[in-house]
């Protein structure tokens, strides 16, 4: 399946442009998602956290993910 | 009874205090995130705010609904925060709560704001005289 991901902050500083086409098995996980983009950018692996989120939710490790799915990285917030 | 914004034009403190007043309420408390001059040492020139508008507007309204529903005396919430360019003094948030009693109106307010530092997709850039740092970003 073919995901659209969302990329803010230094996320989409690391990665280069504001989102990423990333072709992925169907029924990917968050955290398999993660390990692919890590292996892909791995200065993302640098960053003290980067989440899934999904539909505007954090996503749990294991929450399957599905194409038609708003994804985005979340790396760490700073508001306030 | 919660409005939550997001905004890229500067945050009017009074009209935000305005919107929380109401008959029920004997205290009104705010908190105003401003922009500091230092961070870490560095004499800071301007800060960026970028936010994921979607999720930042949802994730603040859940946030204001789990105060609610901690604090069910609040009577009415209010949370803005600006994104883009800021300056040394520019507002950034306000959160503003009224409750009947003061003692709720202080917790509610400093929940709302610790949580929303926590949760919600909002990032800060800061810059220098000499580079710029994502807040938080690395270890």
């Amino acid at each position: 399946m073919r995901l659209n991901i969302a990329l803010f902050g230094v996320a989409r500083e690391i990665v280069g442009q504001p989102s990423l086409e990333i072709e992925t098995a169907a029924g990917q996980s968050a955290q398999g998602l993660l390990s692919e983009l890590h292996a892909r950018y791995p200065a993302l692996a640098t960053l003290s956290s980067l989440a899934v989120a999904v539909n505007n939710e954090y996503a749990a490790d294991d929450a399957p993910l599905h194409e038609r799915d708003e994804i985005a990285l979340i790396p760490p917030v700073s508001g306030g | 009874m919660i409005h939550i914004d997001l905004t890229d034009q500067p945050i009017g403190v009074a009209d935000a205090l305005r919107s929380v007043e109401t008959d029920g309420a004997g205290a009104i408390n705010t908190f105003i995130g401003t922009v500091r001059n230092r961070s870490t040492g560095r004499a800071v020139v301007r800060l960026e705010y970028e936010a994921y508008d979607s999720m930042a507007l949802h994730q603040l309204r859940k946030v204001a609904e789990q105060a609610v529903a901690q604090w069910p005396m609040l009577q009415k919430v209010t949370v803005i925060h600006r994104k883009g360019t800021l300056h040394i003094g520019d507002v950034a948030v306000v959160v503003a709560v009224s409750t009947p009693h003061r003692a709720e109106s202080f917790a509610a307010c400093q929940y709302i704001i610790d949580t929303l530092k926590q949760v919600v997709t909002i990032w800060k850039k800061e810059f220098y005289e000499d580079g710029d740092v994502w807040v938080a970003a690395h270890p």
